[in-house]
């Protein structure tokens, strides 16, 4: 692709005074028809569309959006990337997105700030501890990094985290992934759509898909508020909406959506230069490179659409941060916003064929899927292009719901559900 | 955050108060012995999470502890109705056949 980002150019373009950029990505309407369709242009559809292009050589691909390009749960989630999940699928399937992001910057020529500054997962409880070093165990198997600290090692590596045994929920210790970390949550949809367009994917915003044309079991088309677009292969990426898109092709999906709340404080000097987050005591938090705290809650447990959630859950977590790092009580929160995420029973995401032919979803990632996104798109890309899964998704099919082979991942999936 | 009214309490009460029992009337298939894997599966974990009004239960979890039917809309948290279990079903059939 072409690389046109560089230092060279900046300095070119610098003495030009920055006149002469062109845009990242091309808007365009619809054409009448197109090889793959996907639906929905946040991070995972982008990814999809780019691999797609890139490593299947798919010509004639559109990215249909029916808001703005990367203003779902892209824009709304914390940023967190990371790979220690207890099973090897689910593992295997992360730690393959995580070496995608190793390289991100480089391969989509777009600086995506992937930022490997660790995660801690902090463990409250004996059993907490117990766990930690199964999975700690579990990721060295496959090859993760990860270690079990104590907790005079946190505090250690995180001066300001409260390890006193004064607390509701003491500190007994963590996991840790050193390869972990942040990464620019818009300029991973940003970068996915200048790159993917640079291979001629058209991508089309404003442009609902409202009913799909299926015949015989079989994908002809969808029909959009911006006209009938005929496509053999649609590949459906609609995180929160996805039982809505299923329900219109009459599918059944194990999937509900709930609101998952954020909010970020004023900007501060650097304090906290890693990521902690905590199952039991229910929050997460890292720092930007503003410099605000970006803090993370829990799921609304009733099922919702809204895209707000309630006050009492963040009042929770802010009581969790605060627990945890005392010297934030005093911050003052900026902003808080809310997403829909599509939760499935074994807090694994479904990335699958479906009974009708040529119809594909990628979907259910719940509180996690930011970390997902090159992988996710990689190996869905693989699904479509082959009409079959890709090694790393086998085990995520639609199916498992109805032959038993449930992928249990709530005790690493972040968010406690 | 929204209000609730308990139809076993007849109180409005905040949504803190409750707990929320997910989606209403998936019936438990009958001889459970010559159900197929997709019919335990579709029973088990399939879900409507409709965009629009939802049949679900709630539970009074911190006020009387009953479990009660609410006709919500998961859109914008409008709140159409409430029950007992036993009234809800029969307001549910009736809104099914029509
Ligand atoms: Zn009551």
């Amino acid at each position: 692709m072409n690389k046109d980002y560089s230092f060279w150019k900046l300095f070119t373009q610098g003495l030009n005074k920055h006149q002469g950029w062109q845009p990242a990505w091309k808007s365009v309407a619809p054409k009448s028809s197109y090889d793959v369709v996907i639906i929905g242009a946040g991070g995972h559809g982008l990814a999809t569309a780019y691999y797609l292009a890139k490593e299947h050589g798919v010509k004639n691909i559109a990215v249909v959006e029916k808001g703005y390009l990367g203003g779902g749960n892209t824009a709304r989630n914390t940023t967190i990337v990371r790979s220690n999940y207890l099973w090897d699928e689910a593992a295997l399937l992360y730690e393959h997105s995580l070496k995608l992001w190793e390289g991100l910057t480089e391969d989509i020529n777009f600086n995506v700030m992937f930022s490997q500054r660790g995660v801690f997962n902090l463990g409250h409880t004996l059993q907490d501890m117990r766990d930690i070093e199964r999975r700690v165990n579990a990721n060295n198997l496959n090859g993760i990094d990860a270690l079990a600290l104590t907790a005079e090692e946190v505090k250690q590596r995180i001066p300001l985290i409260n390890t006193s045994k004064n607390t509701r929920f003491p500190i007994m210790g963590a996991s840790f992934q050193p390869r972990a970390g942040v990464a620019r949550h818009d300029a991973v949809a940003w970068g996915f759509a200048r790159a993917a367009s640079h291979y001629g994917v058209d991508i089309i915003e404003n442009c609902e898909v409202t009913a799909m044309d299926i015949e015989n079991d079989t994908i002809k088309g969808l029909q959009t508020s911006r006209g009938y677009i005929k496509t053999a292969k649609v590949g459906c990426v609609a995180a929160g909406h996805s039982s809505v898109m299923a329900r219109a092709a009459g599918i059944r999906m194990p999937i509900e959506s709930h609101p998952l709340q954020a909010f970020v404080s004023e900007s501060l000097k650097p304090c906290l230069d890693t990521v902690v987050m905590s199952n039991a005591v229910h929050g997460y938090v890292s720092q930007s490179d503003k410099g605000e705290l970006v803090i993370g809650a829990g799921i609304d447990h009733y099922t919702s659409y809204t895209q707000r959630g309630s006050p009492h859950i963040i009042e929770h977590t802010a009581a969790a941060i605060i627990e945890l790092f005392p010297m934030f009580s005093r911050v003052r929160m900026n902003r808080q916003w809310g997403g829909i995420v599509d939760t499935t029973p074994d807090a694994c995401p479904i990335i699958s064929k479906t009974k009708v032919k040529g119809l594909y979803f990628n979907c259910g990632w719940g509180t996690g899927g930011f970390k997902a996104t090159p992988g996710s798109g990689n190996v869905f890309a693989h699904t479509i292009a082959h009409d079959a899964p890709h090694p790393l998704n086998v085990a995520f099919s639609l199916d498992r719901f109805h032959t038993g082979h449930l992928i249990d991942e709530h005790g690493a999936a972040g968010v406690a559900h | 955050m929204f209000v609730i009214r308990c139809p076993h309490c007849c109180e409005d009460r905040e949504e803190e108060e409750f707990s929320y029992g997910g989606e209403a009337f998936i019936a438990r298939p009958t001889e459970p012995e010559s159900q197929t894997d997709e019919t335990w599966g579709d029973y088990l974990f399939m879900k409507k999470n409709p965009k629009g009004w939802h049949w679900e239960m709630w539970g009074h979890s911190t006020g009387c502890r009953k479990f009660f039917v609410v006709k919500r809309n998961t859109a914008n948290h409008a709140i159409d109705g409430v029950w007992s279990l036993a009234e809800g079903k029969k307001a549910y059939e009736t809104e099914v056949k029509a």
